[in-house]
């Protein structure tokens, strides 16, 4: 039994619009697999909620004419890793959101709720950074864009206002074209956890595979909101092909992590696995592009 | 003969289908909904709390505080009570509690309409607290001038005992000696049963009835009695199927608040379903174990003397208290047999969680501790730890003078050889001798020691009855309780042996009903399939003596000649079939001449105890840089005597297994050291292991009948839980060279002991 005051259903977005500006205090839900822990723990006892899950027009996975990848937000976490653009063209999404909780949360859980919520630990997350995903926002003045990097205000804090909707994530061709990508999730269980620290690496080789063209890091909990390491990328990026690349590269991403001490991890021990993440994702990515290392 | 089959569980198809009725499916949907207000200081007094607001709310029926109460401490603890008012368990509770001794304890109820509006009036009771200091380490807690929790008993000392053989303090003092010495810690966990505990109450004529998810139904009414205050008989107490326990709900745990504010709201059906938070916190946890060994051995390793400090983390009350840390120093103390030993231990009071019963009862820790020892010994003295074990474990032939148990068999060396012969022992041991690199493997090893039942301890005593129906079946009732371990099932193969009637003849009653079923004490230190076993035998002859004399008259030939095998009567001189046990039942219900009911009720009082012995082989991978630590192969072998159903003693060993694991790896209840709040109290953040934590759990039986056994059959429930964790621990030994004295095994812990060590 929930502690809801109203539940509104939208039909549409620009119905969800409407329904959120009539109600200045409802929140979004989705899935729910987020909203109603929090409104059973208290913290949203009592809301009103606008429901957008619905609204089929939010749900799926296409290619835009421009070979840009359109994943709208209600798209669930089983459905986009059993996905066949997913699995050709960035199958590392797949495979990370596949580390979400267990097998019930992944059917019910989506790739909007989980970047909505603006959580450091969302396995969607750092893939999508490391792929500079674009979000497109709807709201009573129309629809704008925005870099997954800047979406990502502070710590479960997004720019999202309160009357707006996330209509889809994009992902251009040149982000994803030619990289291969590996996600390492590192928690305290095998299933049914949060990550203590999530890493996502994507590279680019030259065409003898000696050389990183372009090498791409994100991290999940190594700060308040998902992170890019650009000192570990400009390590790698030209660099040939070889384990003081791989090390290099590992060891500069600890100047760009903040990661705190919490009872469930120290900074100590997250540091730890910064560097040794870094260095186990970028060796599996060069393995997925051809790489030997 | 259907014993030592692996037919179906007798509730199989019910569980499965979602057909069998647990409390929460029984209870009306008219009843009202309690909530209760948890504590949030560790330590202090509830000065007052203004119930205006809460009151306010449309809805809510009644307020309970801890200002309204009786003043009646009673005990929790599942123990058959004691006449012996010296051996009473200690009566410390009060309904609500107005001095807060932990983060979460029980100081108002609301009774409401439905469970939003209860939260809620909870929400809106307003307190005001005197905050004391408070102390979460038993150590501390025992030291002068720490926060007192009870009264009466000094230093937080709920006891102290102590163990002694031989003369240990001359015995040291031989030349030569080598002393090793180790400090082995446990942490507080959780049972994690699927349901929470959950009850409901209501009243009629005077007499409360409730119905609980617990492993203890007699017991329990008896406990509701006393916190009341009433005659145990005005109380009845039902058992449905319930959905795990694992020592937890052998206390009584909200079953006397329940009939409490069941009596303020007239009698009206109120129902107290607990939260997995409450659970972990306001439920019971098992006792975190400190130990201190200390050996003196010879270079050979034999063992000259031994002492050992155990320092037990009771929480805020004392349920089971002292009874934990007492099993385990008498494993200590007989596993490996030292002729000089003390063993000093005590169980303390702290402002944490109330420590009760968990499944394996103060084993686990104590088998963290002495394995993980003799590992340590093995090791420092150059001698391979199987080949250690064999010198100087319990031998055949031991005895225990105190519960009168014998070693008869070399049970320990049979089991030891099917662990090896699994793991490839011999050979990996040589294989990861010499390792190097990031990632490592290793083997290890664990015995255990554990008894069966509670005698001569605590009383031990079964009662069964057996009523017989027209068609030859019968109805086999039972004081112990199916708690989703498969005792239904168990004891009806031995009642359709014992009697002599076909397996789908026995239907088991499973619910108790304590105004109805005969007297028997519940689900508890692995005793059921012991002490059933003596009861439905002896009830069985009853029966059984009496449908042979039916059939004497019936069939005209003398007692000594017949005989009731598989439903029929048979002559046993010719083996014919004279009749049906249902033909003969019928006409005995419903002759002209000479009708009887045939039904037979007996109790056996229990006055032995067994043995139940094996060991755990785990093979790992251990990753140093991540710091983890991964369980490839495991295998428990047992010898729990002759197994009554196969395939659900493998099951409860798998059971047993995981919990092992998780006891190991990642289990550990943690408490905010600056404000007492437990801090991961929900199965997201307290590392119950999952399926994908597991590899294949393999399971093998070594099955020496035990000769005080009707059945041959011992202890099995808990023992399985005993020897994962130092199994483990003893691989990641092998496979890094670093002994990790404290449990879970986790990340954070091999992180600190890696860099210690000079490998990270």
């Amino acid at each position: 039994m929930y502690d809801m005051k109203a539940l509104y259903e939208a039909t549409s977005v620009e119905d969800a619009i409407r329904l959120l500006t009539e109600h200045p205090d409802a929140k979004i839900i989705a899935g729910g697999s987020d909203v109603l822990i929090k409104m059973r723990e208290g913290k949203l006892a009592g809301a009103e909620l606008v429901s957008i899950y619905k609204i089929d027009a939010l749900r799926g996975i296409s290619m835009d004419p421009d070979g840009t990848i359109r994943i709208r937000p209600l798209t669930s976490f089983s459905h986009i890793t059993r996905d066949p653009i997913i699995q050709q063209h960035i199958n590392v999404l797949g495979e990370a959101v596949d580390m979400v909780g267990g097998p019930q949360i992944r059917n019910i859980g989506t790739i909007g709720g989980n970047t909505c919520n603006g959580v450091t630990s969302a396995d969607s997350a750092s893939t999508l950074h490391a792929y500079d995903a674009i979000m497109v926002i709807q709201g009573p003045d129309g629809v704008r864009e925005k870099p997954i990097r800047e979406f990502y205000l502070s710590a479960g804090k997004v720019d999202l206002r309160h009357n707006e909707v996330l209509t889809a994530i994009l992902i251009r061709k040149e982000s994803y074209e030619g990289f291969q990508g590996h996600y390492i999730k590192y928690a305290m269980r095998n299933a049914m956890d949060i990550a203590t620290l999530g890493c996502s690496v994507n590279c680019k080789l030259s065409e003898d595979r000696k050389t990183i063209l372009d090498a791409r890091i994100a991290y999940g909990v190594a700060g308040p909101v998902p992170m890019r390491a650009p000192s570990a990328e400009a390590a790698a990026k030209g660099q040939p092909v070889c384990p003081e690349t791989v090390e290099a590269f590992a060891k500069a991403a600890l100047n760009d992590v903040n990661p705190r001490t919490s009872w469930r991890a120290s900074k100590e021990f997250r540091m730890n696995l910064v560097e040794q993440l870094a260095k186990r994702a970028l060796k599996e990515a060069i393995r997925l592009n051809g790489g030997e290392i | 003969m259907v014993v030592g089959k692996s037919v179906k569980r007798v509730d199989a198809f019910d569980k499965v289908t979602g057909r069998a009725r647990y409390t929460d499916d029984m209870a009306d949907r008219s009843a009202y909904i309690v909530k209760i207000l948890h504590s949030t200081i560790a330590h202090g007094y509830v000065k007052s709390i203004d119930k205006t607001e809460a009151e306010k709310i449309d809805g809510v029926i009644y307020i309970a505080t801890c200002f309204d109460v009786p003043n009646l401490p009673f005990p929790t603890a599942g123990h058959p009570w004691s006449t012996d008012p010296h051996h009473q368990d200690i009566a410390d509770r009060l309904l609500l509690n107005r001095h807060v001794r932990y983060y979460g304890d029980d100081i108002a109820a609301v009774v409401a309409r439905d469970e939003v509006t209860a939260t809620r009036a909870v929400r809106a009771l307003k307190v005001e607290y005197e905050e004391l200091p408070f102390v979460l380490d038993p150590i501390q807690s025992m030291q002068d001038g720490a926060p007192q929790l009870h009264e009466e008993f000094q230093n937080n000392i709920l006891a102290h005992t102590r163990l002694s053989d031989g003369n240990y303090a001359e015995a040291i003092t031989e030349e030569g000696l080598i002393r090793i010495e180790g400090w082995y810690r446990t942490p507080t966990v959780q049972h994690c049963h699927i349901e929470n505990h959950i009850c409901f109450a209501s009243a009629e004529s005077g007499k409360i009835t409730v119905v609980s998810s617990t492993q203890i139904p007699h017991i329990v009414r008896r406990v509701v009695g006393q916190a009341l205050g009433i005659p145990w008989g005005n109380v009845r107490l039902i058992k449905p199927y319930i959905g795990g326990g694992f020592g937890n709900k052998q206390d009584a745990l909200y079953e006397p608040l329940c009939a409490y504010l069941c009596t303020k709201v007239g009698g009206r059906l109120v129902k107290l379903d607990v939260s997995r938070e409450e659970t972990f916190v306001s439920n019971r946890v098992r006792h975190a174990i400190q130990f201190h060994l200390i050996s003196w051995l010879r270079k050979d390793g034999s063992i000259v003397a031994r002492k050992a400090e155990c320092f037990s983390n009771q929480g805020a009350y004392a349920s089971h208290g002292h009874g934990i840390a007492a099993k385990g120093g008498g494993a200590i103390r007989q596993l490996y047999p030292t002729p000089n030993f003390e063993c000093d231990m005590y169980t303390v009071y702290t402002n944490t969680p109330a420590s009760g019963a968990m499944r394996g009862y103060g084993i686990p820790q104590a088998m963290f501790a002495l394995e993980s020892h003799t590992d340590d010994i093995a090791k420092q003295l150059g001698i391979e730890p199987i080949e250690y074990r064999r010198k100087y474990m319990m031998p055949v032939g031991y005895f225990d003078p105190f519960s009168k148990n014998v070693n008869y068999f070399d049970s320990l060396n049979q089991c030891i050889e099917k662990g090896k012969a699994y793991i490839d022992w011999d050979n990996k041991r040589k294989a990861y001798a010499n390792q190097t690199g990031d990632i490592r493997r290793g083997v290890g090893m664990a015995i255990f020691w554990y008894n069966t039942a509670v005698w001569p301890i605590s009383l031990e005593s079964c009662s069964c009855r057996m009523v017989l129906n027209q068609d030859g079946t019968l109805q086999l009732q039972l004081g112990e309780t199916e708690i989703g371990q498969g005792a239904d099932t168990a004891f009806s193969q031995m009642a359709a042996d014992a009697v002599g009637v076909p397996f789908e003849a026995v239907h088991i009653i499973s619910t108790q009903d304590t105004d109805i079923t005969p007297f028997g004490t519940g689900a508890y230190a692995s005793r059921q399939t012991y002490v059933a076993g003596f009861a439905i035998k002896q009830t069985a002859d009853i029966l059984r003596e009496k449908i042979l004399a039916y059939a004497h008259k019936l069939y005209r030939m003398p007692v000594a000649l017949i005989d009731l095998i598989g439903g029929n009567i048979i002559r046993k001189s010719d083996g014919q079939v004279l009749g049906t046990l249902g033909e003969l039942a019928t006409e005995a219900l419903y002759s002209l001449t000479d009708s009887i009911h045939l039904t037979a009720e007996s109790t056996y009082q229990i006055k032995s105890n067994a043995y139940s012995l094996g060991c755990c082989f785990a093979e790992v991978e251990v990753d140093i840089p991540l710091c983890k630590a991964k369980l490839l192969k495991i295998i428990n072998v047992h010898d729990c005597g002759t197994l009554i159903n196969p395939a659900l003693a493998e099951a409860q060993v798998h059971g047993g297994m995981s919990m092992g694991i998780g006891y190991g790896l990642s289990e550990q209840l943690l408490f905010d050291e600056r404000t007492g709040r437990p801090l991961n109290n929900n199965l997201l953040d307290y590392k119950l292991s999952t399926m994908m934590d597991h590899p294949d759990l393999k399971t093998e039986f070594v099955e020496n009948p035990e000769p005080t056994s009707a059945y041959g059959t011992k202890a099995l429930g808990e023992p399985p839980a005993t020897p994962c964790a130092p199994a483990i621990r003893n691989a990641i030994l092998q496979a890094t060279g670093v002994a990790i004295n404290q449990i879970p095994m986790n990340p954070h812990v091999l992180f600190a002991r890696f860099r210690e060590e000079g490998l990270l």
